[in-house]
């Protein structure tokens, strides 16, 4: 160690460090003397001003919410919109004993104790000093006249106007627009509080919730002053609010009341989407429920009697109804095992009524216990023959069948834009090794091929893995917005097509699809008697296990509820698909009996015009050339 | 002569003995003074503050005394035993304020705590507050001054890492007051004026380019709401509206104690930790701050001639920052308050309620009270 330049170097890190110091203290003397000037500006010279802010506190900052966007169905119908409602509103500051006045309020409307309960809470929730805080929504004439009379007695409550959610269309639209609730407590703490500072409702459920940021907008505020009493006197400042933007729906209301009229009276789901566009045209659960209940707070008893209903009207069944979807899910597997090349258009099984794993002695049954002798690929999707697709399923294998079905969107949430979506479930031996520690038995992989076992789909999953052989391949999301403020919507994560080595297979299953509904021993030949177009489909039945609902006393309606879901998928005109149709009738037993007529005749709403003739902008050359090549 | 010479050397004596009693337990009087008065004076305040919440008081109180042991814990090791641990203590932090990312990523949401529930539970980036500054001080300490560009780059990446994680908390305060102590060490250590400069001077190219070409216009708006905030009426505007309302009310002597209106009434949000700030304003007045901002001054003097004193260069690196970094907490917390500056969540040292800040300053001042304590030759002094 240089011992002599250590000692020259700190002298000089000394002084240097001192230099440092000097100049430190130089800066703190002066930044606090700007601080005393600072305050002497606000404290001397801006006194008065202060002083009298202060003492009279009359300048207020008010929010001012924006206007909701409406909602338009695809023809401009409004299914959406806000209207004027009055509703009473307490300054906690201005009312001093406040618990006081709100017994003054329920004495003077005649309400109950719990009706003051309720109150009492939405003052609790209260945010920011001197806002006027909502306790009773949607008064009467005569409320208000009554409030009017009692002012004197009400500091601080007053009677306000605000625009609140209306849906004219009722119960069509619940379970997709879905509705607006109060913000409750748990939103409070997420949601931006200066943007939502005059707003007290927020989208709960369904297009409401998904697109809220864009259907909120942006808050408005004005300066006002007030006299003692709270009273606006003047605006000093106004600062325009941002409308929230309008979303045009693809949902088609005619459409979707065909769809409820096909359903008739039964519990089920319907979706049909344009499989060129991902486009949902109508969206149905069933039964449903009235969404404007929800806006302006729904009573404990309604709200209980629809939660506890048997029917389960809350319960959206399109989007997290979970159901084997059995054969409907055979041409998806049959183009998996065309793709993979374990059976191709004239390969043939032989059915005897059942199928047998080598080395097992456990028999799979047909569900023709007869069996249907040779099978081809064709036959067997217009038979639905579970003996050739036992064997397909085999030959496939797990992990190919896996990786196939998730290129369907089985086992992924499919939608764009659609609020709680169930994913549904694929299994794979990853996934049953993970969850049941179990290694996986070929056995599930045969019921797998005929969508039974642990293969679990929503309504819209088996329609949009429908779209995708109408489509040959092409993945559109589905999706509820067909436009907001005019834009389309934006996939940010975008599906990759399903690209095939031989792209005519697709064709080779759809030809099948259509022999279930117009072959002479289709499945389902029944629901397309007469039809103007031809149609490609597959039924399905998905088996229940046990609902208990507390019905026991009623033994017939429990058995009726444990009755198979009847399940059709399909999608017309045949070469020149517009449109797909999934249904699923609860305990409706028959897909090809009760489902197949549901799809047909939501497919004649939406294709034949008002003579019952195919519209021309559906009609397409190639059917001509597919009905020749048929005969 | 003769005995008038042995009175003052006897009084010196007396003078002496009693420091080497404080010498020996390693506090500095002065300092310890100080705080004593600033303690007593915030309990004052914060009573007003609070509405009259005892409760506060004792956890305010508790804290206190918490930061108090820390403080003379920390005087107790010697300087050279820290430089020696810093660069641990260094990555330690920075693990934690990583596994904090991971957690806030998790969780979906803002964390800032270590939590192991029943056991301990604790900010990291309040750790970083004194090991940003340390760390900078071992290494720059290790090199001749002024620093060479290269190691002003390596200081400048010590500090960054920290400061981008807890960026990302996110909590804007406490980065930049941990910015602060690592830049200020570089600052004592004569980090050359040129360089400072052309920082500076090309910040403003920078920016000007970025706020046209980079930004987009949402982000633009969040800058000038931040460094406008009465823009913003409903949000972070509101709260400097009415601080300005009750500091100017309160006058040149103040609405008098517990007689403030604005914090009362609740009109003045957060009046009792980082707005309190506006409560001395309006009940003490002008006069008021001003007896506080002497403290202030003084505690910060202090420190500065600890600096100048310090006799190993870790020392006075060190303990210049320390007491540079305090200062910036007084400034940018007034500063904020009075609508001078940008609303950054900094707490007025010593008087805003908060445990947490408090030990953390404390122990600041406990580092400060061992660099002067444990010098070799006291006879200098």
């Amino acid at each position: 160690m240089p011992q002599p330049i250590r000692i020259k170097d700190h002298e000089k890190d000394a002084r240097l460090v001192r230099g440092r110091v000097v100049f430190g203290a130089i800066a703190v003397v002066t930044l606090i003397g700007v601080l005393i000037a600072r305050l002497y500006f606000l404290q001397v010279i801006q006194y008065e001003y202060h002083s009298t802010l202060s003492e009279s506190n009359r300048v207020h900052v008010q929010p001012i919410p924006p206007t909701r966007g409406l909602i338009f169905d695809r023809n401009g119908v409004v299914v959406a919109d806000n209207r004027p409602s009055f509703s009473l509103s307490m300054t906690r500051e201005r009312s001093g004993d406040w618990q006081k006045v709100l017994d003054v309020i329920v004495e003077v409307l005649q309400l109950t104790p719990e009706d003051r309960a309720i109150f009492e809470k939405r003052m609790r929730q209260g945010r920011r000093p001197f806002e006027p805080v909502p306790i009773m929504f949607e008064l009467t004439e005569e409320q208000i006249a009554l409030i009017a009379v009692n002012q004197f007695r009400l500091p601080g409550v007053e009677v306000v106007a605000q625009l609140v959610r209306h849906y004219p269309q009722g119960p069509h639209f619940a379970h997709s627009v879905g509705y607006m609730g109060r913000i409750n407590e748990k939103e409070l703490k997420t949601l931006d509080p200066v943007n939502y500072s005059g707003t007290h409702h927020i989208g709960k459920t369904g297009i409401e919730r998904f697109y809220e940021a864009e259907l909120h907008g942006q808050v408005g505020y004005e300066e006002v002053e007030t006299n003692a009493r709270g009273r606006v006197l003047r605006v000093l400042k106004r600062t325009d609010p941002i409308p929230g933007k309008d979303i045009v729906l693809s949902l088609d209301i005619k459409l979707q009341e065909a769809a409820e009229a096909a359903l008739g009276g039964r519990r089920g789901a319907v979706v049909a989407l344009d499989p060129n566009t991902g486009e949902v045209l109508a969206m149905v659960s069933q039964p449903s429920f009235d969404p404007n209940l929800f806006v302006t707070g729904i009573s404990f008893k309604a709200y209980a009697e629809l939660r506890d209903s048997i029917d389960r009207p809350l319960f959206n069944r399109v989007l997290r109804g979970l159901y084997p979807p059995g054969s409907t899910i055979k041409p998806a597997v049959a183009i998996a095992g065309l793709d993979a090349g374990v059976v191709t258009a004239s390969s043939r099984v032989y059915d005897p009524g059942y199928y047998q794993l080598p080395n097992y002695d456990h028999k799979y049954r047909n569900w023709n216990r007869t069996g249907d002798g040779y099978v081809d690929l064709e036959t067997a999707i217009m038979r639905s023959n579970d003996t050739y697709f036992y064997d397909l399923a085999h030959k496939l294998g797990i992990d190919r069948l896996s990786s196939y079905m998730n290129k369907f969107g089985l086992g992924q949430k499919v939608s764009l834009d659609m609020f709680e979506e169930s994913p549904g479930l694929m299994p794979s031996r990853e996934w049953k090794r993970a969850t049941r520690r179990q290694a996986w038995f070929p056995g599930e992989t045969l019921i797998l091929g005929i969508g039974q076992g642990y293969m679990q789909a929503t309504p819209l999953q088996l329609a949009q893995a429908t779209a995708l052989v109408a489509s040959k391949g092409k993945w559109y999301r589905p999706h509820l917005a067909k436009t907001i403020e005019g834009q389309k919507p934006v996939d940010p994560d975008p599906m990759p097509d399903i690209i095939l080595r031989n792209p005519s297979d697709w064709q080779k299953v759809n030809i099948g699809m259509q022999q279930v509904m117009h072959g002479a021993r289709g499945t389902a030949r029944k629901a397309a008697l007469g039809a103007q177009y031809r149609i490609a489909g597959k039924s399905g039945t998905a088996q229940v296990v046990a609902i208990k609902q507390g019905e026991k006393y009623d033994r017939s309606k429990v058995q009726e509820r444990h009755r198979d879901h009847a399940l059709f998928v399909g999608f017309a005109p045949a070469e020149n698909p517009k449109i797909v149709v999934s249904v699923m009738v609860e305990n409706g037993e028959s897909g090809s009996g009760v489902a197949a007529p549901v799809v047909r005749q939501i497919m004649d709403a939406w294709l034949l015009d008002e003579h019952g003739q195919l519209k021309p902008e559906y009609a397409s050359p190639i059917t001509a050339e597919a009905t020749a090549r048929e005969e | 002569m003769k005995n008038n010479f042995d009175r003052i050397l006897s009084s010196e004596d007396v003078m002496r003995r009693r420091a080497t009693l404080l010498q020996r337990m390693h506090i500095d009087g002065p300092l310890l003074i100080l705080l004593l008065t600033l303690a007593a004076g915030s309990l004052f305040v914060l009573y007003s503050a609070s509405g009259k919440s005892w409760d506060l008081l004792a956890k305010q109180a508790t804290s206190f005394g918490i930061g108090l042991v820390s403080m003379i814990v920390i005087a107790q090791l010697e300087p050279r035993f820290m430089a020696r641990w810093v660069p641990v203590a260094y990555i330690v932090g920075v693990g934690l304020l990583v596994v904090v990312d991971i957690m806030g990523h998790n969780a979906m949401g803002a964390t800032r705590w270590i939590n192991i529930p029943g056991v301990i539970r604790f900010q990291p980036s309040e750790f970083l507050k004194i090991i940003m500054p340390a760390t900078i001080a071992w290494y720059l300490s290790k090199r001749s001054l002024p620093p060479q560009l290269k190691h002003v780059c390596i200081s400048l990446l010590l500090i960054g890492i920290p400061f981008i994680l807890i960026v990302r908390q996110p909590d804007l305060g406490t980065s930049l007051l941990i910015l602060a102590g690592g830049a200020f060490v570089l600052f004592m250590g004569g980090l050359r004026w040129r360089w400072i400069l052309s920082v500076i001077a090309a910040a403003v190219p920078v920016s000007v380019a970025m706020w046209y070409f980079v930004m987009h216009d949402y982000q633009k708006q969040r800058v000038l709401t931040f460094l406008d905030p009465e823009s913003d009426p409903l949000g972070t505007g509101w709260n400097i509206i009415q601080s300005k309302a009750a500091i100017g009310s309160g006058g040149v002597f103040g609405k008098g104690w517990l007689m403030g209106t604005q914090s009362h009434l609740d009109f003045l949000p957060e009046s009792h930790t980082d707005f309190i700030i506006a409560v001395m304003g309006e009940e003490f007045g002008l006069v008021g701050i001003c007896v506080l901002l002497l403290i202030y001054l003084l505690l910060i003097g202090r420190g500065l001639v600890i600096t100048a004193q310090a006799q190993t260069l870790f020392g006075k690196l060190l303990a210049g920052s320390l007491t540079m970094t305090f200062f910036v907490y007084v400034f940018v917390n007034i500063g904020m308050v009075s609508g001078l500056l940008p609303v950054v969540g900094v707490p007025l040292p010593f008087i805003s309620y908060g445990g947490t800040s408090l030990v953390t300053l404390l122990s600041a001042f406990g580092v400060l009270m061992s660099i002067h304590t444990h010098r070799k030759w006291i006879a200098q002094v």
